[in-house]
């Protein structure tokens, strides 16, 4: 294993990243803070939803702002890097085995998505105001969970930046990340989904759903949630099948 | 001490559309076929790019890799660089077999695409900093290397500005800086100066002369002859995937029978014709291109003019069209394949 050059690559994707911070993070936040603000301010605040709908809403917020940040982070450099302008070539011509570059791009995006994640509390914290009944009584809990959330938005990002092309990008947002989201029991318990049992079950296959449930877990544990041992052990175990599956693609792609 | 090359029976089949989209590669639409399996929904395409080469290049020597589009010029860059991993056969960089020692042949070696794949996220001095810092070089060092390096390829005043921003042969320029950063043994080179204006052509010619000089081996590809006469040591001339021949520049030249080649048309060309043809004072070779043409090869070319008239009107046939091509390697790539190299 050569860390110069492992370093040198790593720093090569924060020094790219850093110029375009204020952008990326506009990107990624965006949305999900409006969406806070206005389900967890405006519908709240004029009764139409109970204030106890904000600690709901606060742990899945965060939970798909990583997501999305990590996957975006690895995904669409890197459609854009294996495509025409093959610009990742130098870097597989780098002194390294082809897959420490996959693991680096993993990191990499795993640091974005713990950025986005540190941003977005407070400023979800701020935007849904008093009443926000969260906990953080269990910071290390708290912390391996935000680990294990930001290597699934990173290595899901690599897996599905080696699957798509350029010109699916719309698609791969309208047919895998929305339904994902959607159905990632961010805006509401998982429990909540108990009058359609087929669905209840159905979306346990979606990674999301952990990672919301977790965090949810963690930080409302007074809200319904999937027991703690049961998210992050999916968790643990669809992360390593993800990594698996990321580098094994990326390793294909690299060589033709 | 230099890095020499060896180059084992390759062979190279795409089962997938080949990556010309991708890396620009060339490939072969001669030898295709399907192997329709019944259970096989989708019928599998296969292209043979390359078929059985063998070659070897001693350290320090320029190398030249001569031949059409899709003759598998770049597949066999893309196999010695790692990027194109072979189907059988095996390559050595120096004592490295590449393709299962990587991350060694990987170092000692520098690649300059076909179409320049900067990195376009950096600035034009970024990419060479970073590229130093790939191959593990002090911040010092890469600093003082890319400056060097933006001095020669006359890039100093674009060193601030992004990639992306760059005219393609400015890009093409920065491409070569790349990949001579790390000071690599061994330079690949596909098809350096398409694109290039040719006074930058010139400048690179220079540089890839004097890189050669400080004992590097150096493989290029290319399909101009000119630069293939002018720069390479020796070279090797592919086709459909196959070394059709070998030698320096002047052996290859003086392998064609005669030199000249007279690319001749009648309004018909009976046998009688082509028979006379052959007859003629200098002439070595007749080939018959088509039922009106034929291909002659002699030892003169304008002389000849006159006794073909006469050898066509004795024959019956008018003469329509000739060309004389003067001794060159286009002529040898002819004799050898029966198409010019830009057909």
């Amino acid at each position: 294993m050569n860390w110069k050059t492992f370093y040198a690559l790593l720093s090569r994707d924060g020094h790219v990243a850093r110029r375009s911070l204020v952008m990326v993070l506009v990107q990624n936040l965006l949305q999900p803070l409006l969406f806070t603000f206005v389900f967890g301010r405006v519908l709240t605040s004029g009764g139409m939803m109970q204030a106890g709908f904000k600690s709901v809403l606060l742990p899945g917020v965060i939970a798909i702002s990583m997501v999305i940040a990590g996957v975006q982070a690895v995904a669409m450099p890197l459609i854009t890097e294996f495509q025409f302008s093959r610009e990742i070539e130098d870097r597989l011509l780098a002194p390294i085995e082809n897959g420490w570059l996959a693991v680096e791009k993993i990191i990499a995006g795993m640091i974005q998505a713990l950025v986005a994640g540190l941003v977005v509390i407070p400023a979800a914290w701020l935007m849904m105001g008093s009443s926000t009944n969260i906990s953080f009584a269990h910071p290390f809990v708290f912390a391996a969970f935000c680990l294990l959330v930001a290597l699934l938005a990173a290595a899901g990002g690599l897996a599905l930046g080696c699957s798509v092309g350029a010109t699916q990008i719309g698609l791969m947002f309208s047919i895998i990340l929305t339904p994902m989201l959607m159905f990632g029991c961010v805006y509401y318990p998982w429990s909540f989904l108990r009058a359609f049992p087929g669905l209840q079950y159905a979306v346990l296959l979606n990674p999301v759903v952990y990672a919301s449930e977790g965090l949810r877990g963690v930080l409302a544990p007074q809200v319904p949630h999937i027991a703690t041992w049961i998210t992050a052990s999916a968790l643990a175990a669809i992360d390593l099948g993800v990594i698996a599956l990321g580098i094994k693609k990326f390793r294909k792609k690299a060589v033709s | 001490m230099g890095i020499g090359i060896r180059i084992e029976n390759l062979r190279k089949v795409y089962n997938s559309p080949p990556p010309s989209v991708a890396g620009g590669r060339g490939f072969s639409f001669g030898p295709t076929r399907s192997s329709g399996g019944r259970k096989e929904k989708k019928k599998k395409i296969e292209i043979l790019a390359l078929d059985g080469v063998s070659l070897e290049i001693p350290a320090g020597e320029i190398f030249g890799l001569l031949g059409p589009n899709g003759a598998g010029k770049s597949t066999t860059i893309g196999i010695l660089t790692t990027r194109t991993e072979p189907t059988s056969g095996r390559v050595f960089v120096g004592e490295f077999d590449v393709w299962k020692q990587q991350v060694k042949a990987k170092r000692v070696i520098g690649v300059v695409p076909q179409r320049p794949n900067l990195d376009f996220a950096l600035t034009t001095r970024e990419v060479l900093l970073f590229h130093g810092a790939y191959f593990g070089q002090s911040a010092r060092e890469r600093a003082r290397r890319a400056d060097e390096q933006l001095e020669k390829f006359k890039l100093t005043d674009r060193a601030g500005q992004m990639v992306r921003e760059l005219s393609g042969g400015l890009m093409q320029r920065l491409s070569i800086a790349r990949a001579m950063m790390h000071d690599p043994e061994v330079l690949f080179l596909d098809e350096p100066s398409a694109g290039l204006d040719p006074q930058t052509r010139l400048m690179l010619w220079e540089i890839v002369r004097g890189y050669g000089s400080l004992g590097k081996t150096i493989v290029l590809t290319t399909h101009y002859m000119d630069e293939a006469d002018e720069l390479c040591q020796r070279l090797a001339i592919i086709d459909h995937g196959k070394i059709i021949a070998q030698g320096t520049p002047r052996e290859l030249k003086s392998s064609i029978p005669g030199g000249y080649v007279l690319r001749v048309r009648f309004d018909r060309a009976p046998e009688e014709l082509l028979r006379q043809l052959r007859e003629l004072p200098g002439v070595t070779e007749v080939h018959s291109t088509d039922p009106t043409a034929a291909d002659i090869y002699a030892d003169r070319g304008g002389p000849l003019i006159g006794p073909i008239v006469n050898a066509a009107q004795a024959a019956g046939a008018e003469l329509h069209d000739v060309h004389i091509q003067e001794p060159s390697l286009e002529n040898l790539f002819l004799h050898h394949t029966g198409r010019s190299l830009r057909e």
